[in-house]
């Protein structure tokens, strides 16, 4: 997928938003480019983009997050550094948006400035192994309340269908006619299939572009 | 056999909590349990049942002791400070012999503390909490699975015994995401002819109640409760047992600490060290067949906990002192890592501490 300036992640609770940017923003880096990552998420305590700053930094990555992200206390704060995802337009930006119409909220101070550039992605991220989003129609329901809440509408969407360590090739597979069916509701093209790298190997050529992701790795 | 969904280990206990008949929760937001709330908002309403955003975590078990009393399947959720203000209404509930399901996503502490995972609630869980002569069944999942398994045997222990149930959790259990497959299943069906459900002018009113006017009185119902808390020490003792076969070293490790320390006998193994774990599962309670057993073999126990050493009270008295017991711990929302667990065997095998 060819990255337009800033590339925005959002999407329903838990469907992987923060291990997509923090990979797609790696992937810029790796090509040279110059690139900030901005994590936008305000409603998870744990599991953020920040766990993965020191590898992001290594490659070249700008991490822009709360300082509060991963502390002990639950400040849903965004700092002032935030800005220079739009502000600095000789950067790419990705940005990681907090889980459904909550999360999407902080977006919202940004939207007038990306709309005024006009160089962006919303993608939608789906995981249909989540609770609240077995169907092309929950789905959309959760996407049109993001889009209410940020006022930014989508440009695409990203099947991220996972069951984390217990991922297969045919739990992705199995999933796709969901993924377009929800891309014929919306009318937004499927912009690619993500997947952890070793199950990336393992899906068919033809289904059009597969992005392969390293995860972070847990001690237990 | 249901498909296979990914949860979070909070959305998935307050699903098995629907599956297991409860309509009935009470909570307050406070991280890391937040989304148990904010799932049985959604939830709740869609099925008929009754989701309340009480003014304090002090109303939200009162309201459980209410529904608790009428006979129904109820529940509360909070994190370590808020258990500490739930306290007083857990003591009542024990004092009228009330079941329910209360959730600890624990916290750092003391006081307000901070927002990653630990285990120190650990005595304030096992040894009562709040006042009087006390228990409550206190059970310890370690995966996402286990966080909705362990909420209908809650339910059913509960119960079957007439007691509060506690579902210790950590901040790690409640944030992370793995799959789960949730099925529905007949709990037991539990007569409760002491329920407050009306009399319709055909019985004598019951009465809940923890006040008794004469102290003999008292005394009697604290002994009769004891007797019961007897059979559960008898009957109810759960726990996983992991390499102890031939182990001459046992970890002892419950939650998220045995996910890691479970990689750490892994590695000892690797080494040629004879290491095993047992996982408690009911930590009220506490496995303690299971490690007076072990005592028999193993000749160095370390209990590994992320508070500064609460468990480790109930190996040495579940051995009676007959080995040595150390301690791998971390806090303040630190985990230890499986290295720092392996270091712990490597020093017992070579007969330090």
């Amino acid at each position: 997928m060819e990255a337009k300036r800033i590339t925005l992640f959002a999407g329903h609770y838990g469907s992987g938003k923060t291990n997509i940017a923090v990979n797609f923003a790696m992937g810029l880096a790796r090509k040279g480019k110059k690139v900030a990552l901005g994590d936008l998420d305000i409603v998870n305590p744990y599991y953020r983009a920040k766990d993965s700053q020191r590898e992001l930094e290594a490659a070249g990555v700008r991490v822009i997050a709360s300082a509060y992200a991963n502390s002990n206390v639950d400040v849903p704060a965004i700092p002032q550094e935030m800005y220079a995802l739009t502000e600095d337009h000789g950067s790419y930006a990705v940005a990681d948006i907090g889980g459904d119409d909550r999360g999407a909220l902080a977006l919202g101070r940004y939207v007038p400035a990306i709309v005024q550039e006009n160089d962006y992605d919303m993608l939608f991220v789906f995981n249909r192994s989540r609770p609240l989003t077995r169907d092309a129609q929950s789905a959309l329901g959760i996407l049109r309340e993001i889009e209410a809440a940020c006022q930014l509408p989508f440009t695409g969407i990203v099947h991220n269908t996972n069951l984390g360590r217990e991922t297969t090739a045919e739990t992705i597979l199995s999933a796709i006619p969901v993924a377009e069916e929800l891309s014929s509701l919306t009318g937004l093209p499927l912009r690619f299939t993500a997947a952890r790298c070793d199950i990336a190997l393992l899906l068919p050529a033809d289904m059009g572009e597969i992005f392969p992701m390293e995860l972070q790795k847990t001690i237990w | 056999m249901a498909e296979k969904i990914l949860m979070k280990g909070n959305e998935a206990l307050a699903e098995a909590a629907i599956m297991a008949g409860c309509r009935h929760y009470f909570g307050y937001p406070i991280t890391p349990q937040t989304e148990v709330a904010a799932y049985m908002s959604r939830r709740m309403p869609k099925i008929g049942g009754c989701f309340l955003q009480a003014e304090s975590e002090i109303a939200a078990i009162n309201m459980v002791i209410g529904a608790a009393a009428a006979g129904k399947r109820a529940m509360t959720s909070s994190s370590s400070p808020g258990i500490s203000l739930k306290s007083e209404g857990i003591s009542y509930m024990a004092g009228c012999d009330l079941p329910a399901l209360i959730v600890n996503v624990q916290r750092g502490g003391p006081g307000l503390g901070g927002i990653q995972p630990s285990q120190s609630d650990y005595f304030q869980a096992t040894r009562g909490g709040g006042h009087g002569d006390y228990h409550l069944l206190v059970l310890a999942p370690s995966s996402v699975q286990e966080m909705a398994d362990l909420v209908f045997q809650g339910f059913d222990l509960a119960e079957k015994y007439r007691m509060p149930c506690m579902l210790l959790a950590d901040g790690t259990m409640g944030q992370m995401m793995e799959p789960v497959e949730l099925h529905e299943r007949a709990g037991e069906a539990v007569q409760k002819p002491w329920a407050l459900t009306g009399t319709e002018g055909k019985r004598r009113p019951n009465i809940i109640n923890s006040l008794a006017l004469e102290p003999a009185e008292l005394e009697k119902w604290n002994e009769e409760r004891f007797q019961r808390y007897d059979v559960v020490r008898q009957k109810e003792q759960m726990s996983e047992s992991y390499r102890m076969e031939d182990a001459e070293i046992c970890v002892v490790a419950f939650g998220i600490a045995a996910r890691v320390s479970q990689n750490a006998v892994d590695a000892a193994r690797a080494k040629g060290i004879k290491a095993g774990m047992i996982r408690p599962i009911t930590l009220w309670p506490f496995p303690e067949k299971t490690l007076k057993s072990a005592a028999e073999r193993c000749r160095s126990f370390i209990s590994v906990e992320l508070n500064m050493g609460q468990m480790i009270e109930d190996v040495r008295l579940s051995i009676e002192c007959k080995r040595p017991v150390s301690l791998c711990c971390r806090t303040g929302g630190m985990i230890p890592s499986p290295d720092e667990v392996l270091s712990a065997i490597e020093r017992a095998a070579e007969g330090g501490k």
